[in-house]
């Protein structure tokens, strides 16, 4: 077998995939469509891009989705959960069965599963529980207990709560106006949820506030936490390198990592949360950044604190607030 | 009909002009997963600076009407990671690699270069002197003839003689010749363009630019009507250096249009980003277009356009399309 049969087996495909179903799901869409080399090679936490508009589209970004279920029928069907932000979204909603979408996938790292049977806490913001269902399913056939936490603004934004009542082993849901479980956001719960249920591992998916929050809390637990991280995309592939937030490697050191290829799914501790939007300064490659050995040279002959003028702009994060698209689950940029 | 699709990147025959533009498909690597990299004329590769470099903070990136707008500032590992790393991958799986060089002084982009003449097997050296993202003073090479001819001469002088050098182009000039004229002088083999342009975005909910970086360059089928006029006025005025066509191509029918403007291959850029195959295919479209003309040759057809009356001499008879079928 040559190299690029085996990349061919592991990787992504891109491929036509026609539509099969687009439904409305409370405040959201599911669409299902009929993909069977995505749905063989699909892992939990894995996503798609889709182009929206046509051959003639003036939109020409991917619209990136996590995979919400694979299923056998017709061969192979892929499902994904989006909310109409702009008008590639929209485009997408007006999809009718028999439509034929280029699509490419699946995308990303999956969640990583845990050896042993353990108490795994699932926690979803908006539409970023759509991933957290096959992966429940996963961590069940390891005899993993699965408990839910899901939140959204209300009730109808709330997805899958449905499901997870059903299969987990217990759910919580929050609304921020009381519309559906107790008023509040899942983070109000997790304390209590963790305690609940002996958790001793969490995962996650939402909005980048509910991830920071989480991995937070966890920290206090000592519990571990995997995030599925939302963060504005072009390709989705690993091109475009427009998707990236600053990560913390193994060997330390920060690097501005691409969330499609070295993510969706990272350590929540591995990500620096607050410096997320910007360049920090001690960042792989940022402004005025050295190897040790070099920086330290630099110092003795009066070169290193001068600042570097071709570099990028440290520190000009915005805050998490204004972050567009943080209903959670989509990787995709506003529309 | 079979075509004849080869291209000379200076004196270097390619089996095809389509390549990949720098900055949208890195050294290859994950495009491979899509198509065939060996198959395509070239892998243009981001453009590869002296050490690592992280790039600007996010949002780097907003969607536009048919363009989009980047602020990446040249994230990369830098020349020794992609010496170590990408250039022998991209050899390994057979592909030509044209690398794409960046620099804040011309002496990074010398040392640059001589590097890359040192390492075996690269296929050409297209300097990027005119990205706008690079904060450099506050001016941009590429937008002066004499800083633009600096840059390129380094080059020329420390790169090996048989590696072709291209220079690539702002549109964002004045006189878009007379710094191409300057970089030819200067020793370029042959010249890429355009470059995007730069642009801006407001968030009219959050009052605020856009892009963290403010400015980006834009990108897409928006500016191929520029593209098509620079490679044009280029083409017009040094009809003997070989251009490297690129910006918005999306279809076969968008290369040959470059083509018939001038260059002699064509790069795509953006469209990858929502068809990560996209070379291959528009490889394929060229080709049909050209079948469809009549045309066994794509070098007959490179600056076509300035020929007065092109379409109704020479074999591009009406019946071309039936002669196919």
């Amino acid at each position: 077998m040559t190299q690029s049969e085996i990349d061919a087996q592991a990787g992504p495909v891109q491929v036509r995939g026609t539509v099969l179903t687009v439904r409305r799901v409370d405040a959201y869409y599911a669409m299902t469509l009929v993909a069977p080399a995505i749905a063989a090679r699909f892992k939990p936490g894995q996503f798609i891009t889709l182009a929206v508009g046509g051959p003639d589209s003036s939109m020409l970004l991917s619209r990136a989705f996590c995979i919400h279920d694979v299923r056998p029928d017709h061969g192979g069907t892929v499902e994904f959960v989006f909310a109409v932000h702009g008008r590639g979204t929209q485009w997408l909603a007006e999809r009718r069965s028999r439509d034929v979408l280029d699509v490419t996938g699946p995308l990303g790292k999956a969640f990583p599963l845990p050896r042993d049977p353990v108490n795994c806490l699932l926690v979803g913001g908006g539409y970023g529980s759509a991933p957290l269902f096959s992966l429940a399913a996963k961590l069940r056939e390891r005899r993993c207990e699965v408990d839910f936490l899901l939140g959204a603004g209300s009730g109808d934004r709330v997805f899958g709560a449905l499901t997870a009542r059903r299969t987990g082993r217990t759910a919580t849901v929050t609304t921020e106006d009381g519309s559906l479980g107790s008023r509040g956001l899942v983070t109000d719960m997790l304390d209590q949820v963790i305690h609940d249920g002996r958790t001793d591992v969490i995962y996650a998916c939402g909005p980048m506030p509910m991830l920071r929050q989480i991995t937070l809390l966890a920290r206090r637990y000592d519990i571990p936490v995997q995030v599925a991280v939302e963060e504005a995309m072009a390709c989705g592939v690993g091109v475009c390198m427009t998707c990236v937030l600053p990560v913390i490697g193994s060997d330390g050191i920060t690097r501005m990592s691409r969330s499609c290829v070295d993510g969706p799914v990272f350590r929540g501790e591995s990500v620096r949360w607050d410096d997320v939007g910007t360049i920090p300064f001690d960042a792989f490659g940022a402004p005025g950044w050295e190897p040790r050995s070099r920086r330290a040279s630099q110092l003795q002959n009066g070169q290193g604190s001068s600042a570097d003028p071709k570099g990028g702009k440290p520190g000009r994060g915005r805050s998490e607030g204004e972050r567009p698209g943080a209903g959670g689950g989509k990787h995709g940029h506003g529309g | 009909m079979a075509v004849d699709l080869r291209a000379r990147l200076g004196h270097v025959e390619l089996p095809n002009p389509i390549m990949t533009a720098s900055g949208c498909a890195g050294a290859g690597r994950e495009l491979a997963q899509f198509m065939d990299v060996s198959k395509i004329g070239a892998i243009v590769t981001k453009s590869v600076m002296v050490g690592p470099r992280s790039g600007r903070p996010t949002p780097r990136m907003a969607e536009t009407p048919s363009g989009m707008l980047n602020s990446i500032g040249l994230q990369g590992p830098g020349i020794d990671a992609f010496l170590q790393r990408d250039l022998p991958w991209l050899l390994s799986r057979g592909a030509r690699a044209v690398v794409s060089i960046a620099g804040g002084s011309v002496s990074e982009y010398a040392d640059l270069a001589s590097r890359l003449s040192d390492a075996a097997g690269i296929t050409a050296i297209e300097v990027n002197i005119s990205c706008p993202n690079v904060e450099h003073r506050g001016q941009v090479f590429a937008c002066a003839p004499d800083s633009s001819a600096a840059v390129v001469e380094a080059v020329r002088s420390r790169a090996r003689y048989d590696i072709p050098v291209f220079a690539k182009l702002s549109p964002d000039v004045t006189d878009i010749v007379s710094i191409a004229r300057a970089c030819v002088s200067a020793g370029a083999d042959g010249l890429s363009m355009i470059n995007t342009l730069l642009g801006m975005v407001i968030d009219t909910d959050t009052m605020k630019p856009h892009l963290a970086g403010q400015t980006g360059g834009l990108s897409g089928p928006a500016i191929r009507p520029v593209a098509v006029r620079c490679i044009w006025q280029v083409r017009e005025a040094l009809p003997g250096v070989p251009i490297i066509g690129m910006g918005g191509v999306r279809t076969g029918r968008d290369a040959l249009e470059l083509i018939l403007a001038g260059a002699s291959m064509v790069a795509v850029g953006t469209t990858i980003f929502h068809d990560p195959a996209a070379c291959a295919r528009i490889l394929r479209e060229l080709e049909e277009e050209l079948a469809d003309r009549g045309i066994d040759r794509l070098a007959d057809v490179v600056g076509l356009a300035h020929q007065a009356h092109a379409m109704t001499g020479r074999a591009l008879s009406p019946n071309a399309r039936v002669r196919r079928s």
